[in-house]
């Protein structure tokens, strides 16, 4: 069975490696969580407004993310992140103007120019791999990369997500049974929000815990509070360290909730009741974070006020840009389907 | 100049390769020690360790998917094999959705440098599941290079073409041509150029256009026919994505008349391609109707002989299609 990871408490006590994060560590972390949902938000109204087609939202899923990102170098790890991934890739460094120019389908939008459905997340600069629409085929490919640091000999690690949902197809099966087979440098989170669109955790698994699957591939399983950012960074920090000492993979379930609906195309109140979205609404990652922040004197109510506002300035920013940027030439459609080829003819 | 069969040239190119360039790696079922099913990496576990040639779990999703991740990071080059084209689906979606869409989905940030070696074809009483022709399925899909050399010259020199492009190759190779087909394979360097056809036969009566196995059947129909006094053309493909439009047209305008012959199901395949370009850019100079010889439109080889022997194409049934045409 996979090892239930601790929860944070109220004070530092040794041992700990989420103790040994400085004050402005926390901070910086609580500020891109504070970004990452405004931004979140911000795409919302803008799709209300019928401005941007389609937003997916990773409200809900920001601890284990920004978490994750602080445990890793980023340009130098390999992330392969997933659709909900917001606040994951504004902490490696991808901005939120990057994320309203894929929105907005923008010449500009850095993930594919335009090409990709919003939040098909890509920058090689900082070697976040890009995703597909068909869920968990990141998985294998991730492990793939992760193997290819371990022939070369790096300490690279690689990071892949996913939600629990994409753990039902066989590429995460295949790729995690490769992780076990060449004890890869790997960490495989799957973000665990407990509905696949529509359908419950129950309908989809048969265990209680999707990390109890790390048993049958021989790799480490870690079932997180997922909406509790320490707690999440002591365990990717575990898993990022064995990976880098050559001691394996892990597969790290953050246990949490989606309380958006699947996409702005969903409408969750089909299938699930309002009275459990408002007890989730009651465990936001945020609100978790902020309690022990107040509780360490890290962050004060004046400062909370003026993270807010910062937060809001920047999206603000962000959106002026996004909208004002043009649109990509259609010529943009027929390029970049192969690269130049060699001159064979000399 | 040495002599070689189709799997003496595969192996001999892998070998020179990965002697000179050390990110070439390949993994596959059975290649490590085992040498491949069919022999093509024999050796090269031995001579290269088990880091550069590696066998992976029976799981060709993830055969394909590793390989794209290796090729990814760009440290490594990976020659990904599968061990019969017929097992290929299940990475089909890798392939389709990932591989070849990488580059394009990301205006060029990530390629995917991977060659997918996967035997192909019937004729070596392998049945519904060892005998297929996938080709089809790939030469769909933009973003792939698909190819299907027939001689041991052309493997050598379109592998190592492949090997220095920046996107996914789709290597088919027929099985039956493995041991069948010998010809002179030069010691030094050369490529063949991916996307050219080749010449096999000239002629003026007739165009005889195929590639794989039926291309070899094709040329010997050809001799036949040359003792009776009809001169046919006949056209290698080679390379199915991109097609060479511009041999396939040369040889049409000149000789009015063209057959196609693949092995592959009729339906919505190369020969369908080559038909509809044919008909719309060169329709003025066509003295007969563009005929198609393939087997039955079925899912495969049946395994039983007197079946198999009716599906495949063989010298005699082109030379009968090219009299009818030539005929016409």
């Amino acid at each position: 069975m996979a090892t239930v990871a601790k929860k944070s408490k109220k004070t530092r006590s040794s041992g700990r490696p989420s103790d040994h994060l400085t004050d402005e560590q926390l901070l910086k972390m609580y500020k891109t969580m504070i970004l990452s949902r405004k931004l979140d938000e911000r795409s919302w109204v803008l799709n209300r407004q019928g401005r941007a087609p389609f937003h997916i939202s990773g409200i809900g899923h920001e601890a284990i993310q920004v978490a994750a990102a602080a445990t890793i170098r980023p340009g130098y790890d390999w992330v392969y992140p997933y659709y909900r991934d917001l606040a994951f890739i504004l902490a490696l460094g991808m901005k939120p103007v990057d994320h309203l120019l894929g929105l907005l389908g923008k010449a500009g939008d850095p993930s594919s120019g335009g090409i990709q459905m919003p939040s098909h997340f890509s920058n090689a600069k900082l070697r976040i791999g890009s995703i597909s629409s068909p869920v968990a085929t990141q998985v294998p490919i991730a492990a793939g990369t992760a193997l290819a640091c371990k022939l070369k000999g790096t300490d690279e690690v690689t990071v892949v997500c996913l939600g629990e949902g994409s753990t039902s197809e066989g590429d995460f099966h295949e790729g995690l049974n490769w992780a076990g087979v060449h004890k890869l440098p790997l960490v495989c989170i799957v973000q665990n929000n407990q509905y696949a669109i529509s359908v419950p955790m129950e309908k989809e698994m048969a265990v209680k815990n999707v990390a109890d699957r790390a048993a049958a591939y021989g790799i480490t399983g870690v079932v997180v509070d997922g909406n509790d950012i320490l707690a999440c960074y002591d365990v990717m920090y575990e898993a990022v360290e064995r990976a880098k000492r050559g001691d394996g993979a892990t597969l790290v379930e953050a246990k949490t909730y989606r309380v958006t609906p699947h996409s702005s195309d969903d409408d969750d109140r089909t299938y699930r009741s309002r009275e459990e979205v408002e007890r989730w609404k009651k465990r936001d990652p945020i609100l978790l974070f902020e309690k022990v922040l107040f509780e360490r004197d890290i962050l004060t109510t004046s400062l909370q006020k003026e993270i807010e506002d910062w937060a809001i300035a920047e999206v603000d920013a962000a959106e002026e840009a996004a909208v004002n940027a043009p649109y990509p030439e259609v010529e943009e459609m027929h390029k970049h389907l192969y690269g130049p080829m060699p001159n064979w003819e000399d | 100049m040495a002599i070689m069969n189709n799997i003496e040239a595969l192996r001999e190119t892998l070998r020179q390769e990965m002697e000179r360039d050390p990110r070439i790696v390949i993994t596959g079922e059975d290649v490590g020690p085992r040498g491949g099913v069919f022999r093509a990496t024999q050796g090269l576990y031995q001579q290269f360790g088990e880091k550069r040639v590696i066998d992976t779990p029976l799981a060709e999703l993830s055969i394909v998917a590793t390989g794209i991740g290796m090729a990814l990071t760009g440290y490594f080059k990976p020659i990904v094999e599968i061990q019969f084209a017929d097992f290929i689906f299940p990475a089909f979606n890798q392939i389709l959705s990932e591989a070849a869409r990488m580059r394009y989905r990301t205006r060029s940030d990530w390629t995917v440098p991977l060659i997918i070696r996967a035997p192909y074809g019937g004729g070596i009483s392998g049945g519904l599941y060892h005998s297929q022709s996938v080709e089809a399925f790939f030469a769909h899909i933009p973003g792939l290079y698909v190819v299907a050399p027939s001689t041991p010259y052309d493997i050598k020199g379109m592998l190592r073409a492949a090997l220095q492009l920046d996107d996914p190759v789709l290597f088919f190779e027929h099985k039956k041509t493995y041991r069948l087909i010998k010809g002179e394979v030069p010691e030094e360097d050369y490529v063949v150029p991916i996307g050219k056809a080749a010449i096999r036969r000239e002629g003026d009566d007739l165009t005889v256009i195929s590639y794989g196995l039926a291309m070899h059947d094709a040329v010997k129909a050809a001799d036949m026919l040359a003792a009776e006094g009809i001169y046919a053309e006949v056209i290698d493909l080679r390379t199915l994505r991109p097609l060479d439009k511009e041999t396939i047209l040369a040889s049409v305008k000149k000789t009015g008349k063209v057959l196609i012959v693949h092995e592959d199901n009729p339906t919505v395949s190369v020969s369908s391609e080559v038909a509809a370009i044919i008909g719309q850019e060169a329709f003025e100079y066509l003295d007969g109707p563009i005929t198609r010889l393939t087997p039955p439109d079925v899912p495969a080889v049946p395994f039983s002989h007197p079946l198999q022997d009716a599906f495949m194409l063989n010298p005699e049934k082109i030379a009968r299609a090219m009299r009818t045409l030539a005929a016409y």
